[in-house]
């Protein structure tokens, strides 16, 4: 008798309680913006996706007291999906149609992006993802709505080759030279691959592929072929608690740290703090950017709500490598929609097709980021499309034992090699999905 | 007073041994069905189609092949996520290495492939049982792991190891939209549904479900245990080989091996024990239980909390979620070890006598 009406109370109340709050959502007003926030602050990656996440709902905030877009506020509702596939899937039913549709999805999971990509061209809403998800979807004529923006992990892998020929002192050297590298055993992992493979093939490097299961805790056996082999270098592609385990793996293995290089997902704070000094010397490659906090973009956020207490994380991680980067990858996706405001009309609310024109002629010079407060942090960003990644100047940062430290020279990839591979890739897709590439002229619609 | 079947007389054998002999069952099974494809279509949105609806029904399913052979055969299994990985693969290159093949015959052939690795993998169970068992068919799942991580074939030799389908089609009809894709996977359920529920009323029911009970004594009166609890694997397999092929055509999508992890195995495991072992409704229950559940946790918290004046950040939500789900879990294995499935009897034997209980 009591769990019958304890159930009864339970189901009551639940379902008072869904109707008095599904009610006012509908009369929401759909003069704002609605930016979804795909976030995973629990579970294995919580350490990466927090900061990120924080620096992603800062810099909406950033922009709505700074007056909006053009007078348009934004709007924001996070949803947890713990890097769980399914759960993000669930995650995007659930905000895209919510307060007047949601202008674009920033996943922050390749395994989510891939989910994703079949329903975002249903759907009209545009994917980012700033420095993750597919790399042939730097092809604008048939992924049109996905936006790999600022680099994809065959830029990083290609950058990564070039840094260490550099240090060779020319790819000629790099002739017999082993490389390992060390992945995630998912499709993020598993991307850079066919480019590494292909350079391989080209300078005549040996690389051995060291896959590593999610969520990268058990690296022993990884590390005890390493130490067999004895590697040149070691090329770190991990996710979360995997980098630092590997970085403690490579100090109880003696594997110098400075000649391992690391993904720009493996070269944030979380991946080195625990490790310290035993990653001295550890190189990463940055996105553009490292860890700021000494830019003009940091200081105004600093002002502008965490001096008034609205800030969304801890004021000390303002400026780490992750939480620039959801900055950043908020600030791209404020500036499609600003860009496409600029052609469909300013100060209204742009839908999510609107906004993938913005994201497609994206133009950011240098002028109008120094402006915006991110000299120093970026370099210019030119979409086109063709190319939705828009740039690919990636540097390398190297740990010190307290802090990254950046060096000041600037990598791009090779245009030539990625744009072959990029577009066999999506031509590959296209026929697959029976998706006819869009011509020059149908671009210009 | 309204569930009583006085006055409702069987006068064949028929009439006595279908399969809800009581008449109000039997409205109110074709009433659930007949709103479940009529009804549904027009009052959910499309949210509820692809985030609550198609999942539930697909993993449903699942949790109906893991009841036949965990429920009815006694047999612990913790491979059903591997058998749903390669029932979804299996039925991938069906489509794309076989030309001109329909979904249906990818997806009943996705579902004998994994029937087959299914009876691979449960002949363990021939020597060792119980705790022992669980752990043998754990080797399932570490090898559908390995194998569509590692076997570039299987995945069509994708560079990241992620495959997809789309332009799904059933006689002509498109399984694009929401509600196709709902339509579909109710389709398949209710006939293997009504196909499990026959089954376990047969004789290889009665077999499964003597070998459970005492597997000496089935034994001793004739029951060969090879033969059942082969067949039992079998047949489980194919169910969950079938949900795993949909759950990677029709709710994914797309997928990558992380979709069919050990976490699968034992959120299904999990749906079979708290549903209720050896029934069907309680697969029903049981996924409902843990498909539903958490969402409208993640989704009740912030707005309980809004209605009381406090904001709840993702992070408290989410915790509180795991807690509160975990909870429940304790709660109902405690008040009603015999999942949700029994209390629902316990419901029905009340309702008879209502409102006289004496």
């Amino acid at each position: 008798m009591k769990i019958r009406s304890l159930a009864l109370a339970f189901s009551l109340a639940a379902v008072g309680i869904t109707s008095t709050v599904t009610a006012p959502a509908a009369f929401a007003q759909a003069k704002e913006q609605f930016f979804p926030v795909l976030v995973y602050r629990t579970g294995a990656y919580a350490p990466n996706g927090t900061p990120w996440a924080n620096g992603y709902v800062d810099y909406l905030k950033y922009v709505n007291a700074k007056g909006g877009i053009n007078g348009v506020k934004l709007s924001f509702e996070e949803c947890e999906f713990g890097y769980a596939t399914d759960r993000g899937v669930e995650c995007y039913e659930r905000l895209k149609g919510k307060n007047g549709g949601a202008t674009v999805f920033q996943p922050l999971s390749t395994g989510v992006t891939f989910a994703l990509t079949d329903k975002a061209p249903v759907d009209k809403i545009p994917l980012i993802t700033a420095g993750y998800g597919r790399s042939e979807s730097q092809d604008g004529s048939v992924f049109a709505w996905n936006f790999p923006l600022l680099g994809t992990y065959w830029v990083g892998a290609d950058v990564a080759i070039q840094a260490l020929a550099k240090r060779e002192g020319g790819f000629d050297n790099l002739k017999g030279k082993k490389i390992a590298l060390v992945y995630h055993d998912s499709p993020y992992g598993k991307e850079p691959i066919p480019l590494l493979q292909e350079r391989a093939k080209m300078h005549g490097f040996n690389l051995t592929l060291l896959p590593v299961a999610h969520p990268g805790v058990e690296q022993k056996a990884t590390w005890l072929q390493i130490r067999q082999n004895r590697p040149d270098y070691v090329l770190l592609w991990g996710w979360g608690v995997m980098n630092s385990t590997s970085l403690k793996e490579a100090q109880a293995t003696g594997f110098p740290r400075d000649k391992m290089y690391g993904i720009w997902w493996a070269g944030a704070e979380p991946d080195v703090k625990d490790v310290a000094e035993g990653a001295k010397g550890y190189n990463a490659l940055a996105l553009q950017h490292s860890a700021e906090p000494e830019s003009k973009i940091v200081k105004d956020v600093l002002e502008t709500l965490y001096a008034k207490g609205q800030g969304t994380g801890e004021k000390a991680d303002v400026g780490s490598v992750l939480y620039m980067r959801g900055l950043i990858s908020a600030m791209l996706g404020v500036e499609g929609v600003r860009k496409a405001q600029e052609r469909y009309g300013k100060g209204k609310v742009m839908t999510g097709e609107q906004t993938r024109w913005g994201l497609e002629n994206l133009n950011l010079d240098q002028k109008t980021l120094d402006a915006m407060g991110f000299a120093g942090v970026m370099r210019p960003v030119q979409t086109s499309c063709l190319d939705h990644m828009g740039s690919s100047w990636v540097r390398v940062q190297s740990w010190n034992g307290s802090k990254w430290v950046v060096n000041n020279e600037w990598f791009q990839a090779d245009d030539k090699l990625l744009r072959g591979m990029v577009l066999n890739a999506s031509r590959k897709y296209g026929e697959e999905k029976k998706i006819t590439p869009r011509t020059p002229e149908q671009c210009k619609m | 007073m309204i569930y009583r079947e006085n006055g409702q007389f069987k006068t064949s054998y028929g009439a006595d041994q279908q399969i809800f002999p009581i008449a109000q069952d039997r409205y109110l099974v074709l009433a659930i069905i007949a709103f479940a494809f009529i009804g549904v279509p027009f009052l959910a949105d499309e949210y509820y189609f692809r985030a609550i609806l198609i999942p539930f029904l697909i993993l449903s399913l699942a949790a109906l092949g893991v009841n036949l052979l965990v429920g009815y055969c006694g047999q612990i299994t913790l491979g059903a996520g591997a058998f749903m990985a390669i029932g979804a693969y299996a039925a991938y290159n069906f489509l794309i290495r076989v030309p001109h093949m329909p979904l249906l015959g990818a997806l009943i052939l996705g579902g004998l492939s994994a029937a087959g690795m299914g009876i691979l993998f449960g002949i363990p169970s021939l020597r060792v049982r119980g705790l022992y068992l669980a752990v043998a068919t754990l080797a399932a799942q570490f090898f559908a792991d390995w194998a569509f991580l590692r076997i570039k074939w299987f995945t069509n030799d994708s560079s990241s190891g992620s495959v997809s389908v789309s332009n799904l089609q059933v006689f002509g009809f498109p399984v694009e939209s929401p509600v196709e894709k709902y339509l579909f996977c109710l389709a398949l359920l209710v006939v293997f549904g009504l196909l499990a529920k026959n089954l376990t009323r047969a004789s290889i029911g009665r077999q499964w479900m003597a070998i459970r009970d005492m597997d000496v004594a089935a034994e001793v009166i004739g029951i060969r245990p090879m033969w059942a609890k082969l067949s039992a694997f079998a047949v489980s397999s194919f169910f969950v080989g079938v949900a795993g092929a949909l759950w990677g055509f029709v709710h994914l999508g797309s997928w990558e091996p992380a979709a069919f992890s050990v976490d699968r195995s034992f959120q299904l495991l999990f749906m079979v024990i708290i549903g209720g072992m050896g029934s069907i409704v309680g697969s029903f229950f049981g996924a409902a239980f843990i498909v539903i559940l958490p969402i409208f946790l993640s989704q009740i918290l912030p707005a309980l909390g809004g209605l009381v004046g406090v904001h709840v950040s993702t992070t408290v939500a989410s915790h509180m979620e795991l807690i509160i789900f975990g909870a429940l879990i304790v709660f109902f294995l405690i008040v009603e070890p015999h999942g949700l499935a029994r209390l629902w009897v316990t419901a029905k034997e009340k309702l008879r006598l209502w409102p006289f209980p004496h």
